[in-house]
């Protein structure tokens, strides 16, 4: 059914993305970038000439989304470079969600964060231009920044600001897909009252679970009512389930919006093997959803898709297989459940401290029992009923 | 959160003289279940809808002219034994009280004088408002001996880690002797937090933990390679 992409899909690459970084110990790592990129072309699914460098986001278009004021606090705190001071507390930074443990300063702060931000951008502009079809920034997906506040690790919302510089220089609605396994708050409020822009996220229910939103009940205010849409799945939710919600909630939304154009938040910390989330997903769901949201691009937006990365925090055994296979299906590789290559095992096992999935996809028998997943799974399908209700009336009546 | 930063200051209100029909009307067209009755500023007693429906001649008794009820006085209906509640109390006595005398609404009465209402949804409301989220943050549910100064072990825990709470609230186990403890801190990493709490003796509740160590074969360890060079111990 999927057409080939007209060129070929653009990868968004530099060493420099990786000095996106607070601090050794810190769960937030761009290493992670680098370790896909690795793998990608251990596999020979990465050539060079789709590897485009960022560029550097102007101010004007940080305050397309960021508060004037947030954006000189960014700065000021990047003045703070040498090592004694940076461990300090700066108290005031806090307004700003700066120099807090989730977001500590470092060094060339504002900088590095722009520079993830004009990643995004110039995958948009990529885009829109006609230069290719589909792009792929894996040092975006910084959903949770709010317009005057740094949260949960990002700093700039590159994902906001993309979607503002599409609608406003194009006029054109975007859809914006978030699976990360945190619910993407920054991105919703930012176009909250907006009806050209429609968010959807599906995450683990913020009963528990960072940032504490995304309900079913949040489905945009004013004009914008209507325009968002959260899946908020149980704690433990396991692919079938997971994979059943998000089909479900894509289809209702493309039928009730028709968006021009999609940008989509890869975060992969719904596998069981991350650390910060409770989510049982394996790597099948990571296999799948690219290819449901490329269905959805071909069929709705002439092909146009931003992919961007996003969170996921076990970055051997998870993030470079999930982006890998991202990445094979926005090039049409065919995704088979065979071996990694050895050669990318053997460079990484000794950074991994511990034991290395050798299989792209996760086998069955290695997938953790959850005790209740009848009831995990039951209670999801009426999250689910609950959440479409008002989009399937609106397609009903209209 | 005191009641006078939740009650509703407008209220409506009738005199001991108005009538059944009239009050009924007002219930309606306001669409309020409670009319606080006033003599001059003072309180006098409170009708409620149920006491209007309760007064009014059922199916059965269509005999009785309905008009001449319609016409009758709420004061020979109203309840004068009103419990009501002061500007400065707080919600969690007016919760307690609504639920324990089975009651839909509070007046608000200071120096003498009706100044407000509060009804069962207003304090809902504040308490959802009072436990929900309106920062982003993680939640935590620590079990703890139900003895002093347990709430504040953990929360000197919590500031050694530099992590800010959004709020708290403690309620009482199902295991004797024991409470729980729920703090919403504002961190998207909390693994820090409760491996200190653990340290220090007490039981994380949430984040359940699972056992998702999986060393299978599927995996490719470098102590498996390591242990196919040692001498086998057999
Ligand atoms: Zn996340």
């Amino acid at each position: 059914m999927t057409s080939r992409p007209a060129f070929k899909p653009l990868f968004i690459y530099s060493e420099q993305l990786l000095n996106y970084f607070f601090h050794d110990e810190h769960p937030f790592n761009q290493k992670r970038i680098a370790l896909t990129k690795q793998l990608l072309e251990c596999c020979g699914y990465l050539a060079q000439d789709q590897v485009v460098a960022p560029r550097l986001a102007t101010d004007d278009e940080l305050m397309l989304v960021h508060d004037q004021d947030y954006i000189k606090a960014v700065k000021q705190a990047s003045l703070i470079s040498d090592q004694t001071s940076l461990g300090q507390e700066h108290p005031e930074f806090h307004p700003f969600g700066l120099g807090t443990e989730d977001n500590p300063l470092f060094p060339d702060m504002h900088q590095q964060a722009a520079l993830a931000v004009g990643g995004t951008l110039l995958g948009a502009e990529l885009i829109v231009q006609g230069q290719t079809t589909r792009v792929l920034n894996l040092a975006g997906g910084l959903h949770h920044a709010q317009r005057g506040k740094a949260s949960g690790f990002c700093i700039y919302n590159d994902c906001a600001v993309a979607i503002e510089y599409v609608r406003r220089k194009y006029g054109m609605k975007v859809l914006y897909i978030d699976t990360d396994a945190h619910h993407g708050d920054g991105v919703q409020w930012i176009f909250y009252h907006d009806p050209e822009v429609f968010t959807f996220s599906i995450h683990e229910t913020g009963r528990y679970l960072y940032p504490g939103t995304g309900h079913v009940n949040e489905k945009g205010i004013g004009e914008g009512y209507g325009y968002c849409l959260n899946l908020p799945v149980d704690a433990f939710t396991q692919d079938k389930s997971w994979l059943a919600c998000f089909e479900s909630g894509l289809e209702a939304v493309l039928q009730f919006f028709k968006p021009d154009m999609i940008i989509s938040q890869h975060g992969c910390d719904a596998h069981f093997y991350d650390p910060l989330t409770h989510l049982a997903g394996s790597m099948a769901i990571y296999a799948r959803m690219p290819e449901v949201i490329k269905q959805a691009a071909e069929t709705y937006t002439g092909g146009k898709w931003l992919a961007v990365g996003g969170g996921g925090y076990d970055i051997y055994r998870v993030v470079p297989r999930a982006w890998g296979l991202l990445w094979m299906v926005m090039n049409d590789v065919p995704i088979k459940q065979g071996p990694l290559p050895e050669s990318w095992l053997d460079d990484v096992l000794p950074l991994a401290g511990g034991g290395l999935p050798h299989l792209w996809l996760d086998k069955d028998d290695i997938l953790p029992v959850i005790p209740r997943q009848r009831e995990i799974e039951e209670k999801n399908r009426l999250m689910l009923n609950q959440a479409l209700s008002y989009l399937r009336q609106q397609v009903g009546s209209g | 959160m005191q009641i006078e930063e939740v009650m509703k200051r407008k209220v409506i209100t009738v005199s001991p003289d108005t009538t059944i029909g009239e009050a009924r009307r007002l219930c309606q067209e306001h669409r309020i279940r409670h009319l606080p009755v006033v003599e001059g500023e003072r309180l006098a007693g409170i009708i409620s809808d149920r006491d209007l429906r309760d007064a009014l001649p059922s199916v059965i008794q269509k005999e009785i002219e309905a008009d001449e009820i319609y016409e009758l006085p709420v004061s020979s209906f109203m309840k004068k034994d009103v419990i009501t509640i002061h500007p400065l109390d707080c919600i969690d006595d007016a919760a307690l009280t609504l639920y324990t005398a089975k009651i839909g609404c509070l007046p608000v009465v200071s120096q003498g004088k009706l100044v407000g209402i509060v009804t069962e949804s207003d304090i809902l409301h504040s308490l959802v408002e009072l436990m929900g989220v309106d920062q982003p943050s993680s939640y935590l549910k620590i079990e703890v001996d139900d003895t002093t100064g347990r709430l504040a072990d953990v929360a000197q825990i919590i500031k050694g880690c530099h992590v800010n709470v959004s709020n708290v609230y403690v309620y009482p186990s199902k295991k004797k002797g024991k409470k729980n403890l729920i703090f919403r801190v504002q961190t998207i990493d909390p693994r820090p937090i409760i491996e200190r709490i653990e340290q220090h003796g007490f039981r994380v509740i949430w984040p359940e933990k699972l056992d998702f160590k999986h060393r299978t074969a599927h995996d490719r360890t470098e102590e498996k390679e390591q242990n196919d060079d040692e001498p086998s111990s057999l």
